[in-house]
């Protein structure tokens, strides 16, 4: 693990870059060799951040043990912050309008992901950053849409964070005034505590997964500014109460939008294409 | 899992602070782990484990303080208990709870040499 990054060993595809080792823009990794004098573009808040430490006195009792206290007060997930606040700051300025997708495994992401590209391609710029345990499998999926998309493996890790997500736009480089869609990894727990820079957390469930999810895994819900209710296709088979689903939801968060869709039949899915449009109007005018 | 990477960030903030504070070793580390947070301690005890090999941290002592769960009730106007995020108020059974203590998730201090 870098000690500097904090990071694990998640790997980008084609083994261009590595998280754990650092190259291009981030050679100042290289090898592990870490000084903190050093000044550059990115993770520079962080290393601002540590410097302010060296300013913060330990308590020592001359004459006393050698032993002394060092305050920290510091957030365990402020690394994970300081670099999620870069990718916000890059894409506030790149007017780039990025959407973190969060669900349990096999809720429909990439299906409704690759059903969205299609409709919307011709009408707007769009990549994807796609995550998962293993395999390209997604990527390649979101590839045949036509629109360039990145995978990351994060092996062991149970959610993106931020830093590699960096990492992955670097490569990627998505176009000024594009929309990023970010799949994180199939998992209701993690990746709600991991900030990415996304402007909108969008929780998928879908209607095979109960209706009392949100109460079980409220953290995902209460992170999330908007709801998709996937496989409407397949209400007339089940036993699932939307509106029960619904206000569970809203019991947890009262500002959560919901939409309900099938990323199969397409039914619904309109709807999520205004919320889009009206999401980047907004961000494009605010930005002037 | 997300303790393993949260307790690598622990690591990595404690050995940067302790380099910059001219210590030679870290003898303990003092967490604030509300119980309201989605962490287990004992999987962050079992991360720590792991992730501290090789570092000025390998032998530091980890201690984990608790801190309890506490919200505002908007409807009793008042501070209450809170035993679950987005939990209901013991009073009077609503929802219109704001989580005010038990969610911390922090590095207090340490102790090095
Ligand atoms: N009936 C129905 N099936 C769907 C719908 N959307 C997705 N599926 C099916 O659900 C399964 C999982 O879909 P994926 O798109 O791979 O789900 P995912 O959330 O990307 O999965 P992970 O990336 O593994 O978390 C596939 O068999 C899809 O065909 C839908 O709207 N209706
Ligand atoms: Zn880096
Ligand atoms: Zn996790
Ligand atoms: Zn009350």
């Amino acid at each position: 693990m870098c000690t500097v990054c904090g990071c694990e060993m998640a790997t980008l595809e084609d083994g261009k870059s590595k998280t754990g080792a650092h190259g291009g823009e981030h050679d100042h990794h290289r090898g592990h060799q870490h000084d903190y004098g050093h000044h550059h573009d990115r993770h520079s808040a962080e290393h601002g951040a540590l410097q302010h430490h060296q300013r913060i006195a330990g308590v020592h009792v001359p004459g006393m043990n050698p032993e002394r206290i060092v305050q920290i007060e510091k957030d365990i997930l402020s690394k994970n912050n300081a670099y999620a606040a870069e990718n916000r700051a890059r894409f506030g300025r790149d007017r780039i309008f990025a959407l973190n997708f969060v669900s349990s495994p096999g809720s429909g992401k990439t299906s409704f992901l690759v059903r969205a590209i299609r409709d919307l391609k011709d009408r707007m710029s769009i990549s994807v950053i796609e995550g998962d345990q293993q395999t390209s499998n997604d990527a390649a999926r979101i590839r045949k849409t036509g629109v360039p998309a990145i995978q990351i493996n994060t092996g062991k890790g149970c959610h993106l964070d931020a830093h590699t997500v960096g990492h992955a736009v670097d490569d990627l480089a998505p176009e000024p005034g594009s929309v990023l869609f970010i799949e994180n990894v199939g998992n209701l727990v993690c990746p709600s505590a991991f900030d990415l820079g996304e402007a909108h957390k969008v929780v998928v469930l879908s209607v095979t997964e109960g209706e009392d999810k949100p109460l079980k895994y409220p953290d995902m819900f209460a992170a999330a500014d908007l709801m998709i209710l996937n496989k409407s296709d397949l209400l007339p088979h089940l036993d699932f109460d939307v509106g029960r689903c619904i206000a569970n939801a809203l019991r947890v968060n009262p500002h959560l939008r919901t939409l309900t869709v099938s990323a199969c039949s397409g039914e619904g899915m309109e709807a999520f294409y205004f919320w889009l449009e009206a999401e980047t109007a907004r961000i494009a005018k605010a930005s002037q | 899992m997300h303790e393993m990477s949260l307790m690598e960030s622990v690591i990595a903030i404690v050995c940067e602070t302790a380099q910059l504070n001219g210590a030679s070793e870290v003898k303990s580390i003092r967490l604030d782990v509300g119980v309201l947070s989605h962490i287990n301690p004992d999987s962050l005890l079992f991360c720590y484990e792991a992730v501290r090999r090789g570092t000025i941290a390998e032998h530091a002592a980890l201690e984990i303080n608790r801190i309890a769960g506490e919200g505002w009730c908007l409807d009793c106007g008042k501070t209450v208990r809170l035993d679950r995020r987005f939990g209901a108020c013991p009073d009077c059974g609503r929802y219109q709870v704001q989580t005010t203590a038990g969610d911390e998730l922090r590095i207090k201090d340490m102790e090095v040499i």
